[in-house]
């Protein structure tokens, strides 16, 4: 079974995107199976069950969710399989733009829109560094120079990346997205395979329920705003 | 690759009924125009030309360039800057101020002289639009008018693509004659959306939709570039109307010109 894990910064049009694509790979005969990750509340699952594929949702509520995901991964599989999908597409909740859901040997498609501001891919970190796709969306809100000094940014911070553009309303584009997965996402096996970047540690007070500002109540992992701070 | 025509190869329209125009050749060097009331497809038309579709749009419209189709995948990126749009955007949303954003795209198309094309570019868009507009100011604070004006000007020296696609200028308030002529530069491809008459008789071809389809085809006939002579007059009477009305003076009062009178009696 193939594996594709998609993510990208908040309301960039992941769904959208991939609700295209996957319509192409129906279209080739591929059986695709969807899981979203989400925090507490998503609709995509209905969306995604428009197209008659299956659907798991996996909400993280208290938890962070790319821990959350990277907890869930053998068992998102084991469910893909049992579906019998030749594709498994996994949409990460697409927060925090310092997680690295990416995994060696699946595909890692990363979504960011036009709109989002271009110093943004600077900040976005390993999600669009270590992505081995990365589609931009919301090409028809802007002018021709936008879409390309924002492409050249996005490419300045992964050289190595296909970028792609990709209409989410009309879907224009999904069909290079489709001809990406289906040329390098190869069938793979997640158990032992290692994620691309680290995940941030988190593992103070705060994580285990305390709600009490000040010094005297933080344990564990705690760092403090480095004021000294040079540009 | 050196672009001397494309092609595009008649899909279907938007009741699946064949489209009745089957091929479309656009030569280097030719203007086409796109009409057709609203929702008849015009936009989609050139949407299919930007990402040379190959059936899987909507339409099942094909585009070949030289006669050939094009290998998406493999030539991506010298085909991506074969083709720039003046879309129907009236504003920026990068924050920044027109020098730095001009510099970073002569910069993303190695252009070899940035200070000078950047200086260019606003002096073109300086000559399309009203109110002046200086390289400090910010892209987001200009109007409607002053960003449809850079983006023209932008398109016209630093994306300097050989196709161009263009849609629907006359809604910017800008010089729409003078901006055309600025895009339509020597050997580009370039294609117009427009609902204006002196556009569409400006393009020395036609095409008409339909329905989602391409219905016909005309070349513009020699009785209708002498109507477009006389719509070209009549647009720089309005346009010279305009231009008084909005510099605080009267028109048609004792002492204006004797069109002016003609062209407004009283009742």
């Amino acid at each position: 079974m193939r594996f594709v894990i998609v993510a990208g910064t908040p309301s960039s049009g992941k769904t959208s995107v991939m609700i295209h694509t996957i319509s192409h790979l129906l279209n080739e005969g591929l059986s695709v199976a969807v899981c979203k990750i989400d925090c507490l509340e998503t609709s995509d699952d209905v969306r995604y069950r428009r197209l008659g594929v299956a659907v798991a949702v996996g909400l993280a509520d208290y938890i962070c969710p790319d821990h959350f995901y990277v907890a869930n991964l053998e068992e998102i599989e084991r469910w893909a399989k049992e579906q019998k999908a030749d594709l498994l597409v996994l949409e990460t909740a697409g927060l925090c733009h310092r997680c690295a859901p990416a995994v060696h040997t699946c595909l890692s498609v990363c979504v960011i829109d036009n709109l989002i501001g271009i110093d943004t891919p600077r900040k976005v970190g390993p999600m669009l560094s270590t992505a081995d796709v990365i589609v931009i969306t919301k090409g028809d809100m802007v002018s021709q120079a936008e879409r390309e000094v924002f492409r050249f940014k996005v490419s300045e911070v992964n050289p190595g990346a296909r970028i792609l553009d990709l209409n989410g309303l009309t879907g224009q584009g999904s069909l290079s997205l489709k001809n990406e997965i289906l040329n390098s996402a190869l069938p793979t096996e997640i158990s032992g395979k290692e994620l691309k970047y680290p995940m941030p540690a988190a593992i103070c007070s705060y994580c285990a329920g305390e709600t009490i500002v000040g010094k005297s109540y933080q344990m564990g992992n705690v760092k403090k705003v480095d004021f000294g701070r040079m540009e | 690759m050196m672009l001397k025509k494309i092609t595009i190869l008649g899909g279907s329209d938007k009741d699946g009924a064949a489209e009745k125009v089957r091929r479309l050749d656009i030569q280097a060097g030719q203007v086409l125009s796109v009409v057709g009331p609203t929702g008849s497809g015009k936009t989609q038309l050139i949407a299919d030309v930007e990402q040379y579709a190959e059936e899987e749009t909507l339409t099942g419209r094909s585009i070949l360039v030289n006669g050939q189709p094009v290998d998406k995948d493999r030539h991506k990126s010298s085909l991506r800057y074969m083709v720039a749009q003046v879309s129907q955007n009236m504003h920026f949303v990068i924050d920044m101020s027109i020098e730095d954003f001009l510099l970073m795209h002569a910069q993303v198309r190695a252009i070899d002289d940035p200070a000078k094309t950047i200086k260019d570019v606003l002096s073109i868009a300086n000559r399309l639009s009203g109110e002046p507009i200086s390289l400090q100011m910010n892209l987001t604070r200009l109007s409607g008018g002053q960003s449809r004006a850079l983006m023209v000007a932008d398109v016209a020296l630093i994306s300097n693509s050989p196709v161009v696609l263009i849609d629907e200028i006359e809604n910017a308030g800008i010089n729409r004659l003078e901006a055309l002529h600025i895009l339509t530069g020597r050997g580009k491809i370039v294609l117009v959306v427009s609902h204006d008459p002196t556009l569409i008789l400006m393009a020395g071809e036609r095409v008409v939709m339909k329905n989602g389809g391409m219905h016909k085809v005309f070349k513009t006939a020699p009785e209708e570039k002498q109507i477009l002579e006389n719509l070209i007059e009549i647009d720089k009477e309005f346009v010279s109307l305009r231009e008084k009305l909005r510099y605080g003076k009267s028109v048609g009062v004792a002492g204006s010109n004797k069109e002016g009178v003609a062209l407004w009696p009283k009742f």
